[in-house]
């Protein structure tokens, strides 16, 4: 489902290197814990998936999509085909909760009759029925997060990719995020996410592939992150 | 081929509706910006207005403007008539008027009717006053063609005197020729002026409305969305901007003129006749108000499309 052939990324004239030779493969429906602390890549191994950047070498294959043979102006057509999950939540402040997530639909050109059929559908999943005409300043950071994994998910992407979607929630909010992840990973979609939270890679127990200094230095399935370092 | 027209159909309904709603839900941005567009769209009308009641005024002093040919006695009907048909045939003239010996007399008396002395000398002879040619010409600039035809020698023999612009009245039809050609030129440039003025501010007021959102637009450009879906809201939220301000400085110049009007009570104010003016923009309302939503909806799509280009390039690094 997600192919890294020993992609490399470098930045700027020093070329400061934030990927190296990063060689990663993942299975459908597969959940993956990409760890690692601050500075150590994950973000930029995200921002390369949804082509916010390109590799400076290596070949990325997504969905059946070639990186290498994807236009520019195609763009919007891949990031279409993945669901993201950010950090910062990235909603937009203009749109109730439920505009925010019949945007990703209207996008692709969804009628509103299924829109409305649908919408309520992804909000009951993610725990937010009855909250659709609130604005995302009248939400807590853990119910924005799942306005953001429900906008992700509503088009039934075949991938989702979640950045530090915990990083900026209490341990219970944290944990929801994470329980609503898993349920969509149960549903079949392949899930990517990254995080430096110990507690949870500990009680997934799920593949982790650990990132240092823009190298994979360990990728282990059913792992928790303390075995992972022995300790 | 239907389905694919119904989702661009879908796609654009959508478009316009997101943009209306932006407009309402970002209203005090949009205060900014229309408040620039109507000041700027005002002036554009005013000086619209102004250009036609300058013209208006130049026209009517065109009007007054004619050459007099003083034909002798002796001229025959025959010969008469052909030089009228001649001078109707000139590209340059306006109309032709004919005045016989009598109804010049006529007109004269009528003129000097305080002077009995002067009444009663003439009555005392036989007419002395030559039948006379009125001829008014379009173009002021172009008098001289006129002019060549009437010192051609056949048609000067048919004179008893010299056409009258040749005398003092010809340095006055200099004058005010020269005077509308500025008048006009300063009118068009004044308004081609502060068109790309207002255009220039609009667009800065508009560009600053948009960068304002552009985290807006990043989001939407990371879900996925088209060019044309991110884009298109804002240029129906700039048309209606546009519209917005080309309905208020027609409100305002309206009020304007008809305040001018009722508290000054006079009907010009130099060479600008408020009484013209007034009435230009009555009978030329619809065109004008559709003059200043073009303005208004043009520079609104042009400022808007250019200023979200920067944020919607897929340019990856």
């Amino acid at each position: 489902m997600i192919l890294l052939d020993r992609v490399t990324k470098t930045y700027g004239k020093a070329r400061n290197i934030a990927l190296d030779r990063i060689t990663l493969h993942v299975e459908p429906s597969e959940f993956v814990i990409v760890v690692g602390q601050s500075g150590a890549g994950k973000t930029t191994l995200l921002r390369l998936l949804t082509r916010e950047e390109r590799p400076s070498s290596g070949k990325i294959i997504v969905g059946g999509i070639d990186y290498d043979k994807l236009k520019d102006h195609n763009i919007p057509l891949l990031r279409r085909k993945i669901g993201v999950v950010f950090q910062d939540f990235k909603l937009l402040p203009n749109r109730n909760v439920f505009e925010n997530i019949a945007f990703a639909l209207e996008i692709v050109g969804v009628s509103s009759k299924e829109i409305k059929h649908t919408v309520p559908k992804v909000l009951e999943i993610v725990n937010l029925k009855g909250k659709e005409k609130r604005m995302p300043i009248e939400l807590s950071g853990g119910e924005r997060q799942r306005v953001a994994i429900a906008r992700a998910i509503v088009r039934q992407p075949r991938i989702l990719i979640a950045d530090e979607p915990t990083g900026n929630l209490d341990p219970k909010h944290a944990w929801d995020v994470i329980k609503v992840l898993e349920k969509i990973n149960r549903y079949g979609t392949t899930v990517l996410l990254t995080t430096h939270n110990q507690e949870i890679v500990n009680k997934l127990k799920r593949r982790v592939v650990t990132i240092s200094n823009g190298k994979i230095i360990g990728d282990r399935a059913n792992a928790g992150y303390k075995e992972e370092n022995g300790s | 081929m239907l389905v694919s027209l119904n989702r661009h159909l879908l796609t654009g309904l959508r478009i316009i509706h997101s943009g209306i709603v932006n407009f309402l839900r970002n209203f005090s941005l949009a205060i900014a910006a229309i408040a620039v567009m109507v000041i700027t769209l005002t002036i554009v009308l005013f000086s619209i207005i102004t250009n036609a009641a300058f013209g208006n005024t130049i026209a009517q002093i065109t009007s007054q403007v004619d050459v007099s040919v003083y034909l002798k006695d002796s001229d025959t009907t025959a010969q008469t008539n052909t030089l009228l048909s001649q001078l109707k045939s000139l590209s340059n003239v306006k109309s032709v008027q004919y005045l016989d010996k009598a109804l010049v007399l006529k007109q004269y008396e009528a003129q000097n009717a305080s002077n009995q002395q002067l009444l009663n000398a003439i009555s005392q002879t036989s007419n002395p006053l030559p039948a006379t040619i009125l001829i008014k010409p379009y173009d002021l600039n172009k008098i001289s063609d006129i002019k060549t035809f009437l010192s051609k020698p056949n048609i000067a023999n048919l004179q008893s005197n010299l056409p009258s612009y040749s005398g003092e009245r010809e340095v006055a039809i200099n004058r005010i020729t020269h005077a509308t050609n500025i008048l006009r030129e300063i009118g068009v440039v004044a308004v081609i002026a502060f068109t790309i003025v207002c255009a220039l501010i609009i667009f800065n007021t508009i560009q600053m409305t948009i960068f304002n959102r552009r985290d807006e637009i990043q989001i939407m450009r990371l879900l996925g969305a088209s060019k044309t879906f991110i884009r298109g809201p804002f240029i129906v939220e700039s048309i209606i901007y546009g519209i917005v301000a080309a309905v208020l400085s027609v409100a305002i110049i309206n009020a304007a003129f008809a305040a001018a009007s009722n508290a000054l009570q006079a009907s010009s104010l130099g060479l600008l006749d408020i009484g013209y003016a007034n009435s230009y923009f009555d009978n030329y309302f619809l065109k004008l108000l559709s003059i200043q939503l073009l303005i208004g909806v043009l520079i609104g799509v042009s400022s808007s499309y250019i200023a979200t280009r920067r944020y919607l390039k897929f340019k990856v690094r």
